[in-house]
């Protein structure tokens, strides 16, 4: 998985390129924990327009990224998801709390 | 039903294999022309089935995964994944959403649940200390 972060006035965008599995969670994890600890922001967004792939392993990843951001009183939002994606967000019922903008 | 066409994979279950699987059944079901949200569908199923297995089965990370992959009258998709590992009694507990053991490392439990709704019928046979095997098909609407 490769990674690009741009902040903008508090508002952090980390576009993933990649397959998020098994095989990548735990450096996605590191990664977007990492951006998270070193920045002030009142919200993330996730893009996904390079991520081909998600399976639920991904579904963790999101929770608990959504746990932290929300724990600093901001929003945790995805876009540009494909149709493979955007089914497991569907499904899991992530997008309750995820917002796609 | 006839079997048409059929293969069978065996893999060590360790991280990363689950990608080599998923892209492995899609190329094997590619001749029945399915839709990309069919082969979304099948790829997303059986990663979840192979990452159970590579997360789950073998606490000492030492086994092994069998994929069989059967096509009945070029158009129904079946495939199995099967282990050695450690099983579970209950195998409708574990179907549950959300139902984990290991949430403490972010593990979302809902493998079983997109199983379920990526794929047309699914069934989980278990045995502690025996091992587990699930069971997928899929009905591919001819395309081409």
């Amino acid at each position: 998985m490769d990674f690009s972060t741009t902040l903008n006035r508090g508002e952090i965008v980390i576009a993933l390129d990649g397959e998020l599995d098994e095989k990548t969670a735990a450096q996605t994890r590191d990664y977007l924990d990492k951006r998270l600890r070193e920045s002030t922001y009142h919200r993330v967004i996730l893009d996904f327009a390079k991520v081909s792939f998600m399976d639920s392993t991904g579904i963790g990843v999101l929770l608990g990224r959504y746990k932290k951001v929300s724990e600093n009183g901001a929003e945790l939002c995805v876009k540009n998801v494909n149709r493979q994606i955007d089914k497991v967000f569907r499904i899991s019922g992530l997008y309750q709390i995820i917002k796609a903008v | 039903m006839k079997m048409t066409n059929h293969v069978k994979i065996n893999l060590p279950a360790i991280v990363g294999n689950e990608g080599f699987a998923r892209a492995a059944v899609a190329a094997f079901c590619a001749p029945l022309s399915p839709s990309l949200e069919e082969i979304n569908d099948v790829k997303t199923a059986v990663s979840e089935a192979v990452t159970n297995v590579i997360v789950h089965a073998y606490p000492d990370n030492s086994g092994e995964i069998d994929v069989e992959v059967t096509i009945y009258d070029d158009k129904v998709l079946s495939v199995t994944v099967t282990d050695s590992g450690v099983g579970f009694a209950d195998a409708e507990e574990v179907k549950k959403p959300f139902y984990t053991t290991k949430s403490a490392e972010e593990h979302s439990g809902m493998g079983f649940t997109i199983m379920e709704a990526f794929m047309d019928d699914l069934e989980v046979c278990s045995e502690p200390g025996r091992g587990t095997r699930v069971t997928m098909r899929k009905n591919i609407k001819q395309h081409a």
